[in-house]
């Protein structure tokens, strides 16, 4: 650099600072538009089917999109520093095979043992992906498309090893019942849900470690230099994704009670869908947990329609996909119209 | 720059080391390894993963990647199967299909070229899309009462040889696509593109259409796959293939071409297809089931790109230590 770098780095700043910005009006305008979009789909499908609207089916919603969310939070959290977690339907299937079996094997167990058993399987699934993404400098597509495959080959291997299947009837109740309870009135799964995403989200708002995640996503340049230390807060990242994959998993084998090596297979593109949906942009920097989690649940809304409408679930995957595309689509020129909106409205002042 | 082509070298001898060896483990541990119809099933298993392997090399080496061949080869499956249970031709079921591949290829290109989105997100998407539209063609269906001079081309081998027809198939198309990438102009620009793309723009290369041509490429050798797929299996089925882009992507890192994009030979892809194809096969030998295989497959992916990191950071180590000797000798 020549003596003129310090006249350029003004400009440079407020150049970033405007990148900064921009990308926080995206994603309210995101959110916003996701709301939109929500009521939309709910307005359309209650005129078609009147039971759509009742209360008994926003909470099956609810139901079923509370798992999903949870790996998308997690999913958020790795998303922001511009990598992506492509095994997590794998750890999930891999967790929630292992706990099944575990309370399978010792059904007179207490129920704690267990959830701390698929959490801490979980944490370290995703303490290995940290491992190989940070430290090993292997890109994160490839690493958890590896692992994707090799998590699954884990839990295949697990599986012919012990048993094919673990059943409801082979789990003490109090297990399942871990989806089925009520706290304060809310079904147990919601609730865990719910308390997640908002520990997470204000964690990512207000805490020192959750905005520099924000800024390693943003600009890992301007990042490094000002002393965050990248691949830390990435591995960590990853491996939090994992706890949460694994706590979904304890969750999954509650819900669904019947359980064998497939379960949660292509879970990740779905988590993947509810995420680029809910605006986290998909290279970093910008997003919330709010969104990703207003994500699942127009994806959850979907399917419950396409249910609702009679139409068959074959469609499922393609919305899935055209979902995520348009989802990108949409960022894309929202993205255009603010820079130049923000471009224009500087040329005036 | 001699440097990086020597370390090339040592890359492609060591595949070559790596299929040797397993070549001989597989010899020692089964005594069906090296049986002629071994060779047939081990080459006939793997054909459609290399073909599909060739335009993901020229991709990758581009800077991008396509996540979506396998449900591309999946829908041009099922849009190949229904056409023929509707009693069209086979000719006209098999150039639809192909057709269907290009579309789809198409579509991946536009978004990538003209919007600027990044490939990685929108080929899952349209992974799930494709796969998705093939589930919505044929729900859960299958469509097997293929003719048989269709499923003929499928199972039977070139007459005197113990090669399958898809094999000449691969061997033409490897001959092409490695005139292109090392012998063409096109090639030198995709090089070009993926060490830099603004560098390639200012030398005057159409990057856009450029890419365009190789998403459209991809798109119509995964339909072509499609229709080997169904032949061979004579079974055109919505899952046909499903996780076939982990293989192909495998192959194609294992085989030294870098991820992000600049670097790599048709010939280390090459050998990389025959290493997966020998362990894939050993492990069957071994009566190891295909989803454990994945295990090994995926660790493969992993450390195809683990490998040469850590060599490269022994080696700028290395480097470093020599520097701060020679210049403690001067001092």
């Amino acid at each position: 650099m020549t003596t003129t770098s310090h006249e350029v780095k003004p400009a440079k700043q407020r150049g970033q600072l405007g990148q900064a910005r921009l990308l926080g009006l995206v994603s309210r305008v995101r959110e916003l538009g996701l709301l939109i979009v929500l009521l939309f789909i709910v307005l359309i499908v209650g005129i078609q089917a009147p039971r759509f609207l009742s209360i008994d089916n926003f909470v099956q919603i609810l139901l079923s999109v509370a798992i999903l969310a949870i790996v998308a939070v997690g999913e958020t959290l790795v998303v922001l520093t511009r990598n992506v977690d492509l095994s997590v339907g794998s750890i999930v299937g891999f967790t929630a095979f292992v706990t099944a079996y575990f309370f399978k094997e010792l059904p007179q167990s207490n129920l704690l043992p267990g959830i701390l058993l698929g959490c801490a399987l979980g944490l370290v699934l995703g303490l290995l992906n940290g491992v190989i993404v940070s430290f090993g400098r292997v890109p994160s597509i490839v690493a958890t498309l590896g692992t994707l495959y090799a998590y699954r080959g884990l839990v295949f291997i697990f599986a012919s090893n012990t048993t094919s299947q673990v059943n409801a009837s082979d789990v003490p109740t109090s297990y399942l019942a871990l989806a089925t309870t009520q706290i304060l009135g809310i079904p147990a799964l919601i609730f865990i849900a719910a308390v997640i995403a908002i520990i997470v989200g204000y964690f990512l708002h207000a805490s020192q470690s959750g905005r520099q995640l924000y800024a390693v996503g943003s600009n890992p340049e301007a990042a490094s230099m000002i002393g965050i230390r990248a691949d830390w807060l990435v591995f960590t990242a990853f491996a939090a994704a994992g706890l949460l994959c694994g706590l979904a998993g304890v969750l999954w084998g509650a819900r669904f009670a019947t359980v064998d090596a497939t379960n949660a297979t292509g879970l990740e593109l779905q988590v993947i869908a509810a995420v680029v949906v809910g605006g986290v942009n998909i290279f970093g920097g910008s997003g919330t947990i709010l969104g990703a989690v207003l994500g699942a649940i127009v994806l959850g809304t979907l399917e419950n329609a396409l249910n609702i409408l009679n139409i068959s679930q074959f469609w499922l995957q393609a919305i899935y996909g055209a979902a995520i595309i348009g989802a990108v689509v949409l960022d894309a020129f929202i993205t255009r119209w603010l820079q130049r909106a923000i471009l224009s409205g500087r040329k005036k002042a | 720059m001699k440097r990086l082509t020597s370390l090339l070298i040592t890359w492609e001898a060591l595949l070559v080391v790596l299929l040797l060896v397993s070549s001989v483990i597989g010899a020692i541990l089964s005594p069906y390894f090296m049986t002629g119809f071994n060779f047939y099933a081990l080459t006939s298993n793997i054909m459609e993963i290399a073909i599909m392997a060739l335009p993901m090399t020229l991709i990758i080496i581009a800077g991008e990647i396509d996540l979506s061949v396998a449900s591309v080869l999946g829908l041009s499956s099922v849009v190949l199967g229904l056409l023929w249970e509707r009693g069209n031709p086979m000719w006209l079921a098999i150039g639809v299909a192909l057709l269907v591949g290009l579309v789809a290829g198409c579509l991946n290109g536009l978004l990538v070229t003209k919007l600027a989105l990044p490939s990685l997100v929108v080929t899952i998407g349209t992974l799930a899309l494709f796969r998705g539209l093939a589930y919505v063609v044929l729900g859960d269906q299958a469509v097997s009462n293929f003719p048989t001079v269709f499923t003929d081309f499928g199972f039977s081998t070139i007459p005197g040889t113990e090669l399958p027809w898809s094999g000449l198939i691969f061997v033409i198309l490897t001959v092409i696509f490695a005139v292109v990438l090392h012998f063409s102009r096109l090639g030198r620009q995709l090089y070009a593109i993926g060490n830099s793309k603004e560098a390639a723009r200012f030398s005057g290369i159409n990057v856009g259409r450029v890419k365009l041509v190789l998403f459209i490429l991809s798109g119509v050798i995964a339909a072509l796959a499609g229709v080997i797929f169904t032949a061979r299996f004579s079974s055109a089925r919505p899952d046909n293939a499903v996780g076939f882009e982990l293989d192909v992507v495998t192959v194609v890192l294992l085989g030294g071409v870098n991820i992000f994009g600049g670097r790599g030979s048709l010939l280390g892809v090459v050998l990389a297809i025959f290493i997966i194809a020998v362990l894939q096969n050993v492990l069957g030998l071994l009566n190891i089931s295909g989803d454990i295989q994945s295990l090994a497959i995926g660790l493969l992916l992993i450390l195809s790109v683990l490998g040469p990191n850590l060599a490269r950071r022994i080696q700028v180590v290395i480097a470093r230590r020599r520097f701060a000797v020679g210049r403690s000798k001067q001092l």
